[in-house]
């Protein structure tokens, strides 16, 4: 079906960009990689009165290193995260993630800030974000402000960006030595959305202990989620299967999964565990392999 | 503005076209170009039916909006050969028989097009994982996957 007709903007500077995102004009909205707005567009789930299409905004793409903060523009393309491209091999955890998205295609437009703005539960770059406590840049015409990715998920596809606001970059700490991460997911089928995805990021002491664990969970309710109980948990465990699934199975998760066509939230329940044990198990791996360099 | 006038390459040949901005680039190629290797499955970007390459790379079609498609070089299935003069990948696809109704077909050559230049040397499993987004509803992969690793196999040396 064709999408109801709108007005198209292709502004050429972020400036110009952010006038024409004012709200009053009717329902405007942002367009980057359109992977998730353009089949929003033609199923007719959104009308807006205006596109304001971001792609001419080469200030979006820009990707700097600085006191070991990675900064990531919002039109970075997964496609780039994927290969590792420049500064971004610096975050081996998106090298991960990024192939598991969709396919092929939308990763070659799909954007880093367009999918963290359209906030799908089950999306993989959402609980990245939140695993390695990034944090959002937002700009609007009265300046900007940062919000850390914990507070950024609101609710299924919500976000707290107010009318106005643009995301325009996100920052993520550079993991030091003896730090590790890893991504696991569970999908029917290949490039489909996530049943369940576990983030994790471990810190090993000299020990080769936990000193610290961050576990971020997607596809377990209406926000990506961070286990802060299970996380507490770990530190001090020696990194193994078996220590991981004992402190998981030994509590409840801070998690509410919901039911529906593709699992029941038993199911959901269970994975979540498997697949957290998983990448927190390559997680510690990584972050030993690291110290030994 | 609402309507565009849209100038790009398409297959090589400058083509300037009008259309209002909520047509897809999918409904430009195939309704007001005529570029009807371009099959139109889904519409939402998830069978790869309407893959084209934008500057070489696979976009689903449906999923760009015309806009976009400005001062772009666009290549359909015709860009990399037709039936007087295929390209060594098409023939790979007649050799092993690997098209059943056809209707993949044309994304399914353009995807792996596009990866082979950049891994001919792929593995059974890597070209696998390479058409992962390409649906076919006959479910002919071994053979596409067949022509597909023999085309690698053949491509001559890049550089």
């Amino acid at each position: 079906m064709p999408a109801v007709p709108f007005e198209y903007q292709t502004p050429a500077t972020l400036a110009e960009a952010l006038e024409l995102l004012q709200p009053g004009a009717g329902d405007v909205r942002p367009l980057a990689g359109g992977q998730s707005l353009v089949p929003m567009l033609t199923l007719r789930l959104a009308r807006p009165t205006v596109v304001v299409d971001l792609h001419r905004l080469d200030e979006l793409r820009a990707v700097r290193r600085d006191n070991g903060i990675l900064e990531i523009g919002a039109l970075v393309r997964h496609r780039a995260l994927e290969r590792g491209e420049g500064l971004l091999n610096t975050c081996p955890l998106l090298q991960e993630a990024a192939p598991l998205i969709g396919n092929v295609r939308v990763r070659t437009l799909g954007t880093i800030g367009g999918s963290l703005a359209h906030a799908d539960p089950a999306a993989e770059l959402p609980a990245v974000v939140q695993a390695l406590d990034g944090t959002l840049v937002i700009r609007s015409p009265r300046g900007e402000r940062t919000v850390p990715a914990q507070d950024f998920f609101v609710d299924i596809l919500t976000t707290a960006l107010q009318p106005g606001e643009l995301l325009v970059a996100v920052r993520l700490p550079i993991l030091g030595p003896r730090m590790g991460s890893a991504v696991e997911e569970f999908s029917r089928r290949a490039g489909d959305f996530a049943i369940v995805a576990a983030v994790a990021v471990v810190e090993l002491d000299s020990g080769g202990r936990v000193a610290r664990a961050r576990v971020a969970l997607a596809g377990v309710g209406r926000t990506p989620r961070r286990l802060a109980g299970a996380e507490d948990a770990l530190v001090g465990v020696q990194p193994s299967a078996e220590t991981f699934w004992k402190v998981l199975a030994g509590r409840p998760l801070e998690i509410a999964p919901e039911s529906d066509a593709h699992a029941s939230a038993a199911y959901r329940h269970h994975l979540a565990r498997v697949l957290t044990v998983r990448a927190l198990e390559r997680a510690a791996s990584a972050a030993s392999g690291e110290a030994s360099r | 503005m609402t309507e565009l006038r849209i100038v790009f390459t398409l297959n090589g040949e400058r083509r300037e076209i009008q259309a209002p901005a909520h047509r897809t680039l999918l409904h430009v190629l195939r309704d007001d170009l005529g570029a009807v290797e371009v099959k139109e499955g889904c519409g939402e970007g998830v069978c790869g039916t309407c893959t084209v390459l934008l500057d070489g790379e696979p976009v689903s079609s449906c999923l760009v909006l015309a806009g976009r498609a400005a001062g772009r070089d666009i290549m359909t299935l015709r860009g990399l050969g037709d039936g007087d003069a295929p390209h060594p990948l098409q023939e790979a696809f007649v050799t092993h028989g690997a098209a059943q109704c056809g209707f993949c077909t044309p994304g399914m050559i353009l995807t792996a097009y596009a990866f082979l230049q950049e891994n001919p040397q792929a593995s059974r499993s890597e070209i696998r994982r390479a058409i992962a987004g390409n649906l076919c509803r006959c479910t002919g992969y071994t053979k596409i996957v067949d022509a597909i690793a023999a085309a690698g196999r053949e491509a001559p040396p890049r550089g």
